[in-house]
């Protein structure tokens, strides 16, 4: 293909508008991507996956999580405001005693935290708590 | 092989047939994500734990693939049915291709 | 305007109920390992003469992090307690000794926590644990100093302190270490940099408020070594006095000076009565 300046200009404005468009819910669809990429697009249910967040985290850099998902075979944890969403992911053996799970996690700022279960007979769940990080007081 | 890390578990000396027991883990680790930058503004290369795994008699509990976003001291628990008397494996493999494990024995009857 | 009047009505109704839910410490209880009980509130010491009640700091945080505190394994601060552990039985320097060649166990330094800084009779002076610790190593040991507020330092202090749990706080503020006391209580109610706040307009009069997110506490360091979320890692007394120095912008002083150890001495004994704490988990 040749390159003359209007098919350049053509791709300069046609990828700017791209960009643009995108950039309106940058922060979401990061998440939502990841999400996507996991589940192919199947539909999520709620209701399964019981999530236990601080409503107030005291610092971003220790948070403690917590879920209880029942019938999942794994699970995966977001954080849709990090700058990497992905946290981790929990795949269950047979010797597992329960599909559930605590950590500690970092925070880059209030956000949401997200669970989504893959659950033993294919389907999808998900739980959602949000998290309001605060700024400490003193720096010291 | 980063320095000072050491792997730290928490599992029951006994427990009954099929009963399930709470693990808990904890490896020392900086778990550098790859976002801090130095005092000469240069990003501090990723350096983390990236993947735990918790089996008992060579069958597993859990699998788990870490991201930047655990923190310091990648903590977890966990529970597990013990069918038998046997060994927990607990495996962590890091960034830097260094793997740690410890063992830990239970008796069950 | 009659709208104006309400919002600013009704935003200090909101200021003032927000105020009021943060004015006090919660009302929970701490017990370490279901086994230690720690005392976090108590009648203040006389020579506290501004405070009525003391609350360990404890009692000002959430219930999450309060949670890291109540079993050893969630406590990161152990970590640092299990390296100690290791050094203690290390020989280290010229004299061929390790810490354990001396003094046996780290159980048998059990008290020791709850009653420094304390006066030394041979040096004449208030010492703190961390200048004991150092005498030891290089007096005794022919081994090299630890910085002051150096992760070593502050990890044998947590294994130090960590087998006095549960044991109150008992400085000595009177006989020889009373002219310390007083120089440390002179610091306290001295206002310090750009700010000029000094350590009473926060910790005495001001506790339980909030400084933007964060919810004050009355500054006890019975909770010291304190592992904290925000650097993950160990923090010792006087780095602590330094960062808060350093927050009211002024030249801070340094860690093991003169001022810092009295100051130490000081804030102490305001925490006589309470347990002892260290490590502790704080934000």
């Amino acid at each position: 293909m040749e390159l003359t300046r209007r098919k350049l200009l053509a791709i300069g404005s046609s990828t700017f508008a791209l960009a643009s468009l995108s950039s309106l819910p940058a922060f979401a669809s990061l998440t939502d991507d990841a999400i996507a990429t996991l589940t192919g697009g199947a539909d999520l249910g709620e209701g399964a996956i019981t999530l236990t967040a601080p409503e107030i985290a005291e610092n971003g850099n220790t948070v403690p999580i917590e879920f209880d998902a029942p019938g999942a075979a794994e699970v995966t944890l977001f954080a849709d405001g990090n700058p990497v969403p992905s946290v981790a992911t929990f795949k269950f053996g047979p010797l597992s005693g329960s599909r559930s799970a605590s950590t500690r996690i970092r925070l880059a700022g209030t956000q949401n935290v997200v669970a989504i279960a893959k659950m033993e007979d294919g389907s999808f769940q998900m739980a959602k708590a949000n998290v309001k990080v605060t700024i400490g007081g003193c720096g010291g | 092989m980063a320095s000072g890390v050491k792997p730290r578990v928490k599992v029951p000396k006994k427990a009954s047939v099929g009963e399930t027991i709470t693990i808990k883990t904890l490896i020392s680790h900086k778990m550098e994500s790859g976002q801090r930058k130095d005092d000469d503004g240069n990003i501090i290369p990723r350096s983390i734990i990236n993947r735990f795994t918790a089996d008992f008699n060579g069958q597993n509990v859990v699998d788990v693939t870490l991201e930047p976003a655990i923190s310091t001291n990648p903590y977890f628990q966990f529970e597990a049915v013990v069918p038998e008397s046997g060994e927990f494996k607990f495996t962590w493999y890091d960034d830097d291709g260094s793997v740690y494990d410890t063992s830990k024995k239970i008796t069950v009857g | 305007m009659k709208i104006t009047k309400m919002a600013i009505g009704s935003v200090a109704a909101l200021v003032g109920m927000t105020g009021l839910s943060f004015a006090d410490p919660d009302e929970d209880s701490l017990t370490i390992n279901g086994d230690i009980s720690i005392v976090t509130e108590t009648a203040a010491p006389a020579h506290a003469e501004n405070l009525s009640t003391i609350y360990s700091g404890w009692r000002f945080r959430s219930d999450e992090t309060q949670a890291f505190q109540m079993d050893d394994f969630d406590n990161p601060g152990m970590i640092g307690v299990e390296n100690a552990t290791v050094d203690w039985e290390t020989v280290d320097g010229s004299a061929g000794k390790s810490c354990s060649s001396c003094h046996g166990t780290p159980e048998d330094m059990a008290g020791l926590r709850a009653e420094y800084p304390k006066w030394n009779e041979e040096k004449s002076q208030v010492t703190t644990l961390e200048m004991e610790v150092n005498n030891c190593r290089e007096n005794r040991m022919g081994a090299e100093k630890w910085k002051y507020t150096g992760g070593k330092m502050t990890d044998m202090i947590a294994l130090i302190s960590s087998v006095s749990r549960g044991m109150p706080v008992n400085v000595a503020i009177d006989g020889p270490a009373k002219e310390t006391w007083e120089q440390g209580k002179q610091l306290y109610y001295t206002r310090f940099g750009q700010l000029e706040l000094s350590c009473a307009n926060c910790h005495e009069d001001s506790y339980g408020m909030m400084i933007r997110a964060d919810h004050l506490s009355q500054g006890q360091i019975n909770g010291f070594p304190t592992y904290r979320l925000k650097n993950t890692k160990l923090n010792s007394v006087h780095a602590r006095f330094k960062g808060c120095v350093r927050d009211t912008r002024a030249e801070t002083f340094k860690p093991g000076s003169p001022e810092f150890v009295a100051l130490q001495l000081y804030v102490a004994s305001r925490g006589n009565g309470l347990s002892v704490e260290g490590p502790s988990v704080r934000n």
